[in-house]
């Protein structure tokens, strides 16, 4: 089971979360003007890399507040864990 | 190809056993192949089997990055069944049944295929409305379903508890007589077997590293047993299907995560048929070796590792005994995890690809070893022809964008 640590509660056990996939995927600005191909793309295309994902989950039986995650997806290891609006590691200077 | 008959079997024992042949060549790669399977599972090793025996092309090679049957064709519970809920899915998964039906003969092995019933249970009125939905669905399918009151369900599977108190009650079932169970790895044997006796190179140990391409076009795949050139590729990855299409720059909406299944210690037969739950989430056979084999659910993250968690199983086991109070103290012996490509509508993609010549069979997620032969059936049918066979047509990847789903959570029995 994975130790989370939540930015808001602290390091909790997994099954106090929810997961929420694949993070930083941005709603359309305007999705009357998508094609069904870049609708596809936003609704159901998803990265699934073998390393490095960044994810998010939501402290569904804590606080109730989602945040981001990176994590490697074949060790498991987390290796941040940053609130919403912050950017992802890769992307800090 | 050394057959199985009774003659041979004498011979053989007569002689100590020491005989009998390989299954396979040990094939090395040759430099260039009509057509490339990448991945040697079950349904890489049917599509092969069915290019050469449906469609006369028998220079091909499957690449396996490990070995044969070590993947998920060797990690799943081995539940086949074709009770799916629309018309797309039930006509390919009662083909495959079909096949099945006669796959011994054909393959010349003894899959151990046994059709001793599906029972799905249903715990609320909500279960039981969908399950009767399906039953009717099926029906007008031409494929066998059942619906079994409490009390038939008891006397389908003896050790079942079905009092009304029990927390989540057994308010009846779906059952398909003709599903049933088959020996895994003897699945994967005998379809490399059969293969190889077809002129097939079973290559394993070599991992694919990169797609070749010119002009929208493959060309061929870099591995790590050297280039290797074909106009036709045709990937069957499972888990690592994204891994592999992003080597050919193919986004595609799978999510790869652990699915775990366990076996107890071997006890006497005492389960007679195959028992699946959606609401408790447990499903249960028993193997001819007197192990019960129990399937768990999948962990909810993205992962490639192989293993899953433990409160995973542990919520299995609750569940187990919850329907079996009798199986209480019975030892757990093995545990284990595949890792399963999941679909959004859970169905699989059966497809061409924007890149001419590569070809895509993935998406089974946690139900795909039902499928074998019917998967590599179509999925040869789409490699050789270039188009789909009527049976996948349906199960392309562009139903994504047309919003043509073919939504099977109901059918495929694991919460995804």
């Amino acid at each position: 089971m994975l130790q989370i640590d939540c930015p808001w509660c602290g390091m909790r056990e997994e099954m106090e979360f929810s997961y929420g996939g694949q993070a930083h995927v941005a709603y359309p600005k305007d999705p009357h003007a998508v094609s069904d191909e870049d609708w596809a793309q936003y609704l159901f295309m998803r990265d699934n890399p073998k390393g490095l994902f960044l994810e998010r989950w939501v402290h569904s039986q804590g606080c109730r507040r989602w945040f981001n995650v990176e994590r490697h997806t074949v060790t498991h290891e987390i290796t941040a864990v940053y609130k919403p609006g912050e950017p992802p590691p890769a992307a800090k200077p | 190809m050394q057959r199985f008959s009774f003659a041979n079997l004498v011979r053989n024992s007569l002689s100590g056993h020491a005989h009998w042949k390989p299954f396979w060549r040990d094939a090395a790669p040759k430099q260039k192949y009509d057509a490339i399977i990448v991945g040697g599972g079950g349904h890489g090793l049917a599509t092969a089997y069915y290019l050469a025996k449906n469609h006369g092309i028998t220079n091909v090679a499957v690449l396996e990055k490990g070995w044969i049957g070590g993947g998920n064709t060797g990690r799943n519970t081995t539940i086949i069944r074709s009770n799916y809920l629309w018309n797309e899915s039930g006509a390919l998964y009662e083909h495959s049944l079909k096949l099945w039906e006669g796959l011994n003969e054909d393959l010349n092995i003894n899959l151990m295929f046994s059709q001793r019933g599906v029972i799905n249970l249903a715990h609320n009125q909500a279960d039981v409305r969908e399950s009767i939905r399906r039953v009717e669905a099926n029906r007008l399918n031409g494929i066998d379903g059942e619906w079994l009151t409490p009390e038939q369900v008891k006397e389908f599977c003896p050790i079942i508890d079905i009092s009304r108190t029990a927390r989540y009650p057994v308010l009846g079932a779906t059952l398909q007589r003709r599903g049933g169970t088959a020996r895994h790895d003897t699945v994967a044997w005998g379809f490399a077997r059969a293969a190889d006796n077809l002129g097939v190179d079973i290559i394993q140990n070599c991992e694919v590293t990169g797609i070749l391409r010119e002009g929208g076009r493959v060309t061929g795949v870099r591995t790590t047993r050297g280039t290797i050139m074909a106009e036709k590729i045709g990937v069957v990855a499972a888990g690592h299907t994204s891994v592999v299409a992003a080597m050919a720059d193919i986004r595609l909406p799978l999510q790869s995560h652990p699915l775990q299944a366990l076996v107890s210690e071997p006890i006497k037969p005492i389960h007679p048929c195959v028992v699946m739950s959606n609401a408790v989430h447990v499903y249960l056979s028993q193997s001819d070796k007197g192990e019960l084999v129990i399937g768990a659910g999948i962990d909810t993250f993205n992962s490639y590792s192989q293993r899953g968690s433990f409160h995973v199983i542990e919520h299995q086991m609750a569940a187990l005994i919850e329907l079996f109070p009798i199986f209480s103290r019975v030892r757990m012996l093995r545990t284990w995890g595949g890792i399963v490509d999941v679909c959004p509508d859970a169905s699989p993609i059966v497809s061409k690809t924007p890149v001419k010549g590569l070809f895509l069979n993935c998406g089974w997620g946690t139900g795909g070893f039902k499928a074998t032969p019917g998967s590599g059936w179509v999925f040869a049918h789409t490699i050789a022809t270039g188009e789909p066979h009527p049976l996948n047509a349906a199960f392309a990847l562009d139903r994504f964008s047309s919003g043509a789903l073919i939504d099977e959570h109901g059918a495929a029995a694991v919460a995804h």
